[in-house]
């Protein structure tokens, strides 16, 4: 739905080359919730500006559902009819949500559609469409500055949608609100997505939010993409460091002669009750140490820390049977559990080739 | 002079600082707005970023606002009369007042306007706006509580321009108090006059304050 190929953009400043993209190939599928993670500074939010050309790339192309932007943009720095034409559907929420403090709250849905055309009746018809979608049907005449923030972005959110858009992106719209408020709008965000067919590209640098909503992630950082798939497919990818920090183990041997190793279950391995099976067929105990797992679509995703009595020479089948099951096994070495943080764990993590 | 003496004198030169200042208002922002967003939009990083005309239209700005408005008064003689076919008179005296107070206004306007969130304007470029939609639905709306603190201040402007205009065959209470308060030595005719200013300017203010107030509260309170 989103493709970015090469996708470039150098500011100049005082002469000074300050590079914020650095060839950035994003491909975000119809329908799925794609969220881009990194620091401030790491580029994520020239690279959403750059989707509907809010900024031009200096160079690589963007394409979104099969129209390529940069070829509609031409030399010009004014928008000329056609990008316009482009962007008017690609719905766009902000971190400070830019609503009109001038305009009622259904003035300000109306906005996208007075610009597109749309006649005086059927605008308002759509506003509160849009109005009741969002659940906030008694504002309708309420000013922007009169709403709590998480209001006020289910109002940014209408107004995107007013336009009927195949895109929504996001830029850092849960940024600015409380860790409550966020998730009511992130579940908003979700629901859209599942009602409409919604595609969402999101910018944060929560990892929550790409918990809460992603289906697919992109790591960012010095403007490139260090990494990007689908949940399953990083939690696949051997010292993933987003796989990591999606799913934290921790936990670390409770004695001499353990043999501690991490199983990652990405989605596509057996539905059975694996640890158990282990348990009962080889006859040891196993603990669990720490465990981050999701279960989506009767399928389990994630990863867990178990322990295992004896070292890990005398652990070779039992990590074997893991393995063909279709789990992804690593092997904790001893030394190194100790100072395990969540956050270097990928990093930590003695790395078996996992076959 | 009698109370009935200045009576006439002060109505007429109330009705007449009234009608010149009116109609300069009205041609002031007609002429001073445009020129105001225009500034904001042709300067760096601007929507329409174009530096040479930004640099000529600022500099004519500057000039306009640095000429003493005595001056502007006596050169604009010959204008004024191609415009309004005499140079005397509360009409004639229009075409300086506006001309005087257009660069003022403009600068004020490209203040309020620049101060108009850019994110907004990023909001509705997302949208697929144009450059006079921008304008016409973001800058100007928002900007509003601000223009019109900014109206007002011109209206006081050209109020105290007005009374100078008295010197140079205008009419009003400015072109009253000099000659019959200053010329003819009478201080309680002056101070009449300068009471009376005080309280047009007063007013004004007051209801330029009210205004802005009404369109702020939108949005503030319940």
């Amino acid at each position: 739905m989103i493709t970015t190929s090469g996708l470039t953009k150098v500011y100049e400043s005082r002469g000074r080359q300050v590079t914020a993209l650095d060839g950035v190939d994003l491909h975000v599928r119809e329908g799925e919730v794609f969220g881009v993670i990194g620091q401030s500074g790491a580029g994520k939010s020239s690279l959403i500006r750059c989707v509907n050309l809010l900024e031009r790339p200096t160079s690589g192309t963007v394409t979104v559902d099969g129209v390529d932007l940069t070829a509609l943009a031409g030399k010009g720095r004014r928008a000329g009819k056609d990008l316009r034409r482009a962007r008017s559907s690609i719905g766009m929420v902000f971190q400070h949500f830019n609503l009109l403090s001038s305009r009622t709250v259904k003035d300000n849905i109306e906005l996208p559609l007075e610009i597109l055309g749309v006649s005086g009746a059927e605008r308002s018809r759509r506003a509160l469409e849009l109005l009741d979608l969002v659940g906030l049907a008694d504002k309708a005449k309420s000013y922007p500055g009169q709403l709590s923030g998480g209001q006020k972005q289910r109002v940014g959110i209408a107004r995107a949608l007013a336009g009927e858009p195949k895109v929504l992106l996001s830029d850092e719209a849960t940024s600015a609100l409380d860790p409550e408020t966020t998730r009511s709008i992130l579940q908003l965000l979700r629901d859209l997505n599942q009602q409409l067919g919604l595609t969402v590209l999101l910018i944060t640098h929560e990892m929550d939010v790409v918990k809460t909503i992603c289906d697919s992630a992109a790591l960012m950082q010095h403007g490139r993409v260090v990494e990007s798939g689908t949940v399953g497919e990083l939690l696949a990818t051997p010292g993933s460091q987003l796989a990591a920090e999606l799913f934290p183990v921790s936990g670390t041997h409770t004695g001499p002669d353990r043999t501690v190793v991490d199983v990652t279950f990405h989605g596509d391995a057996a539905t059975q009750p694996v640890i158990s099976q282990l348990s009962r067929t080889y006859n040891i105990d196993i603990s669990i140490l720490g465990a981050a797992m999701d279960t989506v679509g009767g399928k389990q995703i994630g990863r867990m820390r178990i322990e295992l009595p004896g070292r890990y020479e005398d652990n070779v089948v039992p990590v074997g049977f893991l393995r063909e099951q279709g789990l992804q096994v690593e092997v904790v070495e001893e030394s190194l559990t100790e100072e395990t943080v969540v956050q270097d764990a990928a990093t930590l993590l003695v790395k078996e080739g996992a076959k | 002079m009698t109370w009935a003496e200045m009576q006439p004198l002060l109505e007429q030169g109330t009705l007449d600082t009234l009608y010149m200042v009116l109609w300069a208002t009205v041609v002031t922002v007609l002429g001073g707005l445009p020129l105001g967003i225009l500034l904001v939009l042709t300067d760096k990083g601007g929507l329409l970023q174009n530096l040479p005309v930004n640099k000529v239209v600022g500099a004519i700005v500057n000039i306009g606002r640095s000429l003493p408005f005595i001056i502007l008064l006596i050169a604009l003689i010959p204008f004024t009369t191609l415009v309004v076919g005499t140079f005397i008179g509360p009409t004639a005296m229009i075409v300086p007042l506006a001309i005087g107070a257009i660069p003022f206004f403009a600068r004020l306007v490209e203040t309020s306007v620049r101060e108009v969130d850019h994110g907004l304007v990023e909001a509705v470029q997302a949208m697929g706006g144009g450059i006079p939609t921008i304008v016409r639905k973001v800058l100007l709306p928002q900007a509003l509580p601000s223009l019109v603190s900014g109206v007002t201040t011109t209206v006081i402007v050209l109020i105290g321009y007005s009374a100078m205009a008295g010197a140079v065959g205008g009419e009003g209470l400015g072109s009253k108090a000099v000659t019959y308060g200053y010329q003819r030595f009478d201080t309680t005719f002056m101070l009449v006059t300068v009471v009376v200013l005080v309280l047009i300017v007063t007013v004004v203010q007051l209801i330029g304050d009210g205004v802005v107030r009404l369109l702020a509260r939108r949005g503030r309170t319940a």
